[in-house]
């Protein structure tokens, strides 16, 4: 479903220029849940922004469910955005002066949804996380977890084909932290595909493949197979280019 | 993305500021506030210098000597001839003419006992007082006769009267204008400006008697009171007619009352534009206040930019988003703008009551429309620049 091929994303910061991700190339399968690790710099957040449709790979292709997506407009890249991706980020992101309810209506907001049926709809997702009661509440009226927990009912609340979580339980005390994996567990079961982005071997260690990065390039893969609740008929994901590679 | 949506979606953003926005909204509101009351004071200046002139008949024809141009600069082009009392006579005989009368005018001083006053002198007839819609205050105006006979009577304007006589009467008494006698027969009512002369510091003597004690050969004007309002273009063409064929030339110039309040009427528009433009100057600043509220505001909110992104907005819908912020400041800068405008109005209104001072229609439907424009004009580009955010960059926390 998701499919990167020799992957480049190079940055120019004034005359030099910075390779964020070195041929990087990765298939994601539907419902997967995979946990993508590695120090920091090493090029997480970057291949999480272009498998996002946010960013594009300077080189090298990606598919996201079978298109092409470099070659995309950015009014097709806006719409995959809309129906068919989630983000979750570290720092949440909810609009301080919108209730938790308001945060949730958001994305359906920019997708013309009616306003009743956004209520309708943002009210179920929020009460997917357990957070029905909160709904009024604005952000600054909520716990870190909980916050985190409407940053997730608005990510699901367009029924996404992929939720990309960067560090969803970086800023979360741990029993939050467990809070928030296992409820964005429970979505993957029920077949959502996750990829989550995390220092936290702990939280790692949850996924069912874990994908390491160093230095901007794919370190290896550790398929800890079923066990984790999901399916166990997924396909099993390759590295496909073991070999360090280098540029030029 | 639907547009109540996004109004929504806009207000609740500067909810977030309250004091920012109040004071942007506050902005607008002075410059629209200053264009609508000027406006109105301009046109209420306007319509009142109309309504003047129009008090004073406006079936008049004013004939002067020489070819000019409306206003009554120096003719030009070949000799004139002078404008007679034949003339005079020839044009009050045509039959669209009600009643006309001639103006001799010099200025001289007029004294009674050790007092004296240099005033206008005009020379006329009878007919001038219907023609003009003077009141007499006590005693009469000049009599009716042969203009030719010229007499020795004088008429005095209130202003003369009070500071020659004092509160004497001055009917009966005799006044000297320059080494020449009169005797007083009649002071006007109050009056005021009336064309060129401040009816109340002027005296009338017979036309025959002024332009023979100034020596005058020609007569300053000749003014035409037409039977039918309908007709004061034709009565216009007949003079013209009747006055070329007299000098078999065309050196007679005849001005409607119509074509002088036009001229006057458009002076005071372009004043009036003139003050509206000087206004404008704080609209213009109440734009760059708008823009500048914008700009902080995309630079503060780059968060949100990069998350309604993230969440699928379109480019195009960031750009909405942010213009209709500024719009939105913009007309509720408007609104309020019109609104203490008016306010200033009744207030002038109240403290003058005479004065028919009210922001005309088209200058209320401007000042929304130079508010909404403002709101786009400064908002377009803060807008744009939101929009060209790049999401992960301003995702990011650095
Ligand atoms: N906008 C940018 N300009 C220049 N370099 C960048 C930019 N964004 C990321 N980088 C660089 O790319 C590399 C990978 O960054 P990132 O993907 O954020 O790492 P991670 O998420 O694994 O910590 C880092 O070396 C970082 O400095
Ligand atoms: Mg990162």
């Amino acid at each position: 479903m998701i499919r990167l091929e020799d992957v480049w994303r190079t940055y120019t910061v004034g005359e030099s220029e910075v390779d964020a991700l070195k041929g990087v190339s990765l298939e994601i399968a539907r419902g997967e849940h995979l946990a993508l690790i590695g120090p920091s710099g090493s090029g997480k957040s970057t291949m999480l922004h272009i498998v996002g449709c946010l960013d594009r790979p300077t080189r090298g292709r990606y598919l996201l469910e079978g298109r092409e997506v470099g070659s995309l407009s950015e009014d097709e890249r806006s719409h995959l955005r809309r129906h068919r991706i989630g983000f979750v980020f570290q720092f949440f992101h909810l609009l301080p002066r919108l209730s938790a309810l308001g945060n949730v209506e958001l994305p359906m907001l920019f997708a013309g949804t009616p306003a009743g049926e956004r209520r309708e709809r943002a009210a179920a997702a929020l009460d997917a996380v357990g957070l029905a009661p909160r709904a009024a509440h604005r952000p600054d009226q909520l716990s870190g977890g909980e916050r985190q927990r409407v940053a997730i009912a608005r990510a699901v609340v367009m029924d996404p084909a992929v939720l990309l979580a960067d560090e969803p339980t970086g800023n979360l005390d741990r029993a939050s932290a467990l809070e928030v994996m296992s409820l964005l567990e429970g979505m993957n079961r029920r077949g959502l595909t996750l990829v989550v982005v995390t220092h936290d071997p702990a939280i790692a260690e949850r996924a069912r493949r874990v994908v390491r990065m160093s230095d901007g390039e794919i370190q290896g893969t550790g398929d800890r197979g079923p066990g984790t609740g999901n399916d166990p008929g997924l396909p099993g994901a390759r590295c496909p280019d073991p070999e360090p590679r280098d540029r030029g | 993305m639907r547009l109540l949506d996004l109004l929504g979606f806009a207000a609740g953003a500067l909810r977030g500021h309250r004091l920012r926005t109040t004071l942007s909204v506050a902005g607008v509101a002075v410059g629209i506030a200053a264009v609508v009351a000027l406006t109105a004071l301009g046109e209420g200046a306007r319509a009142y210098v109309v309504d003047q002139f129009a008090a004073l008949g406006s079936n008049l024809l004013i004939v002067l000597p020489g070819k000019v141009e409306t206003t009554g600069a120096a003719p030009f082009g070949g000799v004139t001839h002078d404008l007679t009392l034949d003339d005079y006579r020839a044009i009050a005989r045509l039959p669209r003419v009600r009643r006309s009368a001639p103006m001799a005018v010099a200025t001289d001083s007029v004294r009674y006992r050790d007092r004296g006053r240099d005033v206008p002198v005009l020379g006329t007839t009878a007919d001038f007082a219907d023609v003009r819609r003077l009141e007499v205050g006590s005693g009469a105006f000049l009599s009716a006769g042969d203009p030719e006979e010229g007499g020795n009577e004088i008429v005095l304007g209130v202003t003369v009267a009070n500071e020659l006589f004092r509160g004497e009467s001055p009917l009966g008494q005799v006044v000297r204008v320059g080494p020449w006698r009169f005797r007083v027969v009649g002071v006007l009512a109050p009056r005021g400006q009336s064309l060129s002369f401040n009816i109340d510091d002027v005296v009338f003597v017979p036309v025959r008697t002024a332009m023979r004690v100034f020596n005058r050969s020609s007569l300053f004007r000749i003014l035409v009171d037409v039977r039918m309002r309908d007709e004061l273009a034709l009565a216009k063409r007949d003079v013209e007619g009747l006055m070329r064929e007299r000098h078999r030339a065309d050196d007679v110039t005849v001005i409607t009352q119509d074509a002088l309040i036009a001229a006057f009427s458009s002076i005071l528009r372009v004043l009036t534009l003139a003050l509206v433009g000087i206004a404008s100057v704080s609209l213009a600043v109440a734009g760059v206040g708008i823009m500048n509220v914008m700009l902080v505001s995309v630079t503060e909110r780059r968060a949100e930019i990069g998350l309604l992104k993230a969440l699928g907005a379109r480019d195009r819908q960031v750009l909405a988003a942010f213009l209709a912020e500024a719009v939105l400041l913009a007309l509720t800068g408007g609104v309020a703008g019109l609104a203490i405008g008016a306010a200033a109005i009744r207030v002038f209104v109240g403290i003058y009551p005479s004065f028919p001072a009210s922001p005309p229609a088209w200058a209320v439907a401007a000042a929304l429309g130079v508010s909404l424009a403002v709101g786009v004009g400064f908002g377009v580009w803060p807008a744009r620049r939101a929009t060209r955010l790049d999401p992960v960059a301003a995702l990011a926390r650095r």
